[in-house]
């Protein structure tokens, strides 16, 4: 098979990005805008020897993920805000015991029931600490559909190789939204593989280099005896309450992903060489962002967009390069300055900040950035 | 150039099927489409949009801006999104109210009702307006609708769908409205 055209939906196009990456197990409660993948995964995992279970809730769908991630199955669940909170206390979980997971939010109006069928992006901060201490996660925002696709499969890349939860941040509009995608063909791609350790005699479930280390991860069921505990826990996976040892293993947690940002640090850039005003925007605002950009570069403006498709870790530098000539900063998102507040926080009063947020349930229209384009010149 | 579609009824009339063919039957004549949506958390009924924006170029916002063709199958589509209409023509079917306070070009034409007379099938209205939509606007020949069609209608309906998109593009040519 080679390059196939098609029209193709978000929630499609991240199911689809998930097969091609070996999903092998989901578990998930349908909640609007996200049920499109449960119904794909529940039509296709069978066909090719994988699992689909509908749970009674979240949280049994995200325990369940993290069961079959451990018997090295690679696993996915799809939700939206309310059920992603319900999550939130198993996320910390794969967080401590290092379990792969990859879990699509699809994002809408909240808090609570909000409005299930209006898009949002409120869940910036919730994805990155929702669950409670410090931990690490890895976040993905789509910008179109064909990034639903690739940034699913990176999602899988990244939470088998960093043993870490990865998080795929879309929306209403980009999950349910249909494009023209042109689809690689299948076979240029090569489906990511859990690192394995090669005999049980020995095996330190979490032995590895303490400096941003990933421990080798053995399947349940295959002869390795672990134990797989919340509580912090030494390198063979028994509970310890050491001080010395309880540093280390959140310190190390937390460096296998500040240690290695450079590798799913992704954005997409366009005009900000000289720029004076930047725009940053991510997931659906960002189209109607850079339809203003696109507008007001046409009548001469100096103006750059950035469009970050890594949310966390946070993409410092490329923000902060922003700064060497841009003297404000926009920045367009479906909440009340969740990803503004990072911008700040980067550039550091050497750049303006315009928080532009928009809560009423409907995206941006390409004029009220282009509005605020013109009021910052 | 961009065309901007956006269809509106109520839940149920199968519009966003009709959205999807639409932008389905453009990227089989080589064109770049986008279709997206609106609804309300309602299982049927409530109000439902969906628009489809066609271009030979990337197409970097989604939504309809200023549509080209407005669809209104009921009169509460037709009373909210009517008065946004700029450049536009609005299709309305012969069973909505015209309000001579919306100015823009309006044609009203028997939608709901050739469905069920000339295909014998209210459940096809769909596909009459689809082909009411890619008649007046020319963005895919017929043959390329047809299939489109039956790409994404149910298997065994085939049939009865393209007969339903044949009447529309009756309807469309009948009209006298089609785009030069």
């Amino acid at each position: 098979m080679a390059e196939t055209i098609k029209l193709m939906q978000g929630n499609e196009a991240c199911t689809m990005g998930a097969l091609a990456a070996g999903l092998q197990f989901y578990a998930g409660y349908p909640i609007t805008p996200s049920t499109e993948i449960a119904e794909m995964c529940s039509e296709e995992l069978p066909k090719g020897g994988g699992k689909f279970i509908q749970m009674e809730d979240e949280i049994g769908s995200i325990a369940a993920c993290i069961g079959a991630s451990l018997t090295g199955k690679k696993s996915m669940t799809a939700t939206s805000g309310p059920g992603f909170s319900l999550m939130q206390e198993c996320i910390g979980y794969a967080s401590l015991c290092e379990i792969p997971v990859v879990i699509v939010n699809c994002q809408r109006m909240g808090p609570s029931t909000g409005m299930p069928t209006s898009p949002a992006q409120g869940d910036v901060m919730q994805a990155r600490w929702g669950t409670h201490g410090d931990h690490s996660v890895i976040v993905l925002a789509p910008g179109n559909v064909k990034e639903c696709f690739e940034l699913t499969f990176k999602a899988f890349e990244l939470s088998e190789k960093y043993r870490v939860p990865t998080f795929v941040l879309t929306d209403e509009v980009i999950g349910h939204m249909r494009e023209k995608v042109v689809m690689p063909d299948p076979k240029s791609y090569k489906m990511p593989q859990r690192a394995q350790p090669s005999t049980p005699a020995g095996y330190k479930p979490f032995e590895a280099d303490p400096d941003g280390g990933v421990p080798l991860m053995a399947p349940f069921g295959k002869g390795y005896r672990w134990h797989c505990t919340g509580l912090f826990h030494d390198e063979t996976g028994g509970p310890t309450g050491k001080p010395a040892k309880a540093d280390a293993l959140l310190r190390r947690l937390d460096r296998k992903i500040t240690k290695n940002i450079d590798e799913f640090t992704d954005y997409f850039a366009e005009g900000l060489e000289g720029c004076d005003v930047a725009v940053v925007s991510f997931g659906s605002s960002a189209m109607a962002a850079l339809s203003a950009v696109r507008r007001a570069r046409k009548e001469g403006k100096r103006v750059g967009m950035l469009r970050l498709k890594t949310l966390w870790p946070f993409p410092d530098a490329a923000v902060r390069k922003l700064t060497a000539s841009a003297k404000k900063i926009i920045v367009p998102e479906m909440n009340l300055g969740q990803v503004a507040l990072e911008v700040e926080r980067v550039v550091h009063g050497s750049a303006e900040v315009v928080k532009l947020g928009k809560v009423n349930g409907e995206l941006f229209h390409p004029d009220e950035v282009y509005a605020a384009l013109k009021e910052a010149f | 150039m961009r065309v901007e579609f956006r269809l509106s009824g109520s839940g149920g009339q199968g519009l966003l099927l009709a959205g999807i063919t639409l932008a389905e039957a453009a990227i089989y004549a080589g064109k770049n489409a986008v279709q997206t949506q609106s609804y309300g958390p309602e299982a049927r009924g409530g109000s439902s949009k969906a628009e489809v924006v066609i271009s030979d170029e990337e197409i970097d916002y989604p939504k309809a801006t200023d549509p080209d063709f407005l669809l209104a199958l009921t009169n509460d589509a037709y009373k909210t999104y009517g008065p946004m209409m700029a450049k536009g023509l609005i299709i309305t079917d012969t069973s909505v109210t015209l309000d001579p306070a919306i100015k823009a070009r309006t044609v009203a034409l028997p939608i709901l009702s050739s469905a069920a007379e000339k295909v014998g099938k209210k459940v096809v209205a769909n596909m009459v307006a689809l082909g009411v939509l890619g008649g007046l606007s020319g963005v895919a020949p017929k043959e390329i609708l047809k299939k489109a069609v039956v790409a994404r209608v149910p298997k065994g309906t085939d049939e009865l769908n393209v007969k339903a998109l044949e009447v529309g593009l009756e309807l469309a040519a009948q009209s006298g409205a089609a785009s030069k």
